[in-house]
């Protein structure tokens, strides 16, 4: 079990702390994906677009290493998933950032604020699923 | 562009490729994994996310360690960190939108995003979405607020 899931969990996290530290240190940014994104699409292309580039290859060449692509199973309908969209694309710019940015490097950092962003989306996370799960 | 931009560039590349790599490693970019961790009441639930969770944080944490003690980023002439500190109802607010949809199908902008290059339909359908709440948030809500607030 550790072997199967939670090591390579483990091991695929230090990499995203690894890629947290290295936009920090070298260009003095926070790796937060809602962020990036969002100044792509008001215009900010470099280096922008060159970090999602990175972030498309990232399965590839994962399939590359591995002989296999990863998986990804959407076990949502069409119309949640689009509405999941919309509040996740409304909310993390309304709310400054998402898993990556208040998650990971907010955390690290001790943010206060991403501390707080952090506890609510996991509990809206939480809430939101179970809820979901027991209409099933 | 100047030598540093064309670094930053290269160093924004290689950070995304790491982290794209990092989601498919851990299980991340898939969105079942996700609702295996949120949904709690399945009677199944899979803890693997507190290891991703956890690994990003034992790596994160020495990086900004090490920033605070540097002046200025390697490649850049300043750091450019957030700057507020006060919690406010838009931050918890826009927090908890956000958990209610990451809860839904179990996709977060990084994963969505990364898993675009699987070539699936559901995932598309998911980025464009989430490209128009950020366009609707940005160009029309905010404006709309600050109307309001005159």
């Amino acid at each position: 079990m550790f072997e199967q899931l939670y090591l390579p969990s483990l091991l695929g996290g230090l990499l995203l702390g690894l890629s947290a530290a290295i936009l920090l240190v070298f260009n003095g940014r926070i790796v937060g994906v809602s962020s990036i994104v969002g100044r792509l699409l008001g215009g900010q292309i470099a280096p922008n677009i060159a970090f999602v580039v990175g972030l498309l290859a990232g399965p590839i060449l994962y399939a590359t290493a591995y002989g296999r692509p990863p998986v990804v199973m959407i076990l949502a309908s069409s119309p949640l998933v689009l509405a999941s969209g919309l509040l996740v694309g409304v909310g993390t710019r309304m709310g400054s950032g998402c898993t990556s940015g208040h998650g990971i490097l907010g955390v690290a950092r001790l943010s206060k604020r991403s501390l707080a962003a952090t506890a609510t989306f996991l509990a809206a996370g939480v809430t939101a699923a179970t809820v979901m799960g027991l209409l099933r | 562009m100047n030598w540093n931009a064309f670094e930053r560039l290269v160093v924004a590349l290689l950070a995304g490729a790491v982290f794209g790599f990092g989601l498919s490693l851990s299980g991340m970019i898939n969105p079942a994994r996700i609702i295996g961790f949120l949904d709690i009441a399945s009677g199944q639930w899979d803890p693997s996310l507190m290891f991703v969770l956890c690994g990003a944080i034992i790596v994160a944490a020495p990086g900004v360690m090490l920033q605070r003690r540097m002046a200025k980023p390697i490649l850049d002439a300043r750091f450019h960190l957030p700057e507020k500190t006060e919690i406010d109802a838009r931050l918890l607010g826009g927090s908890a939108i956000f958990g209610i949809g990451w809860g839904l199908a179990g996709f977060c902008p990084g994963p969505a995003i990364s898993a675009l290059s699987t070539g699936l339909t559901a995932v598309a359908l998911f980025v464009c979405a989430m490209a128009a709440g950020m366009i609707l948030h940005d160009r029309i809500l905010t404006h709309r607020s600050h109307d309001l607030r005159g």
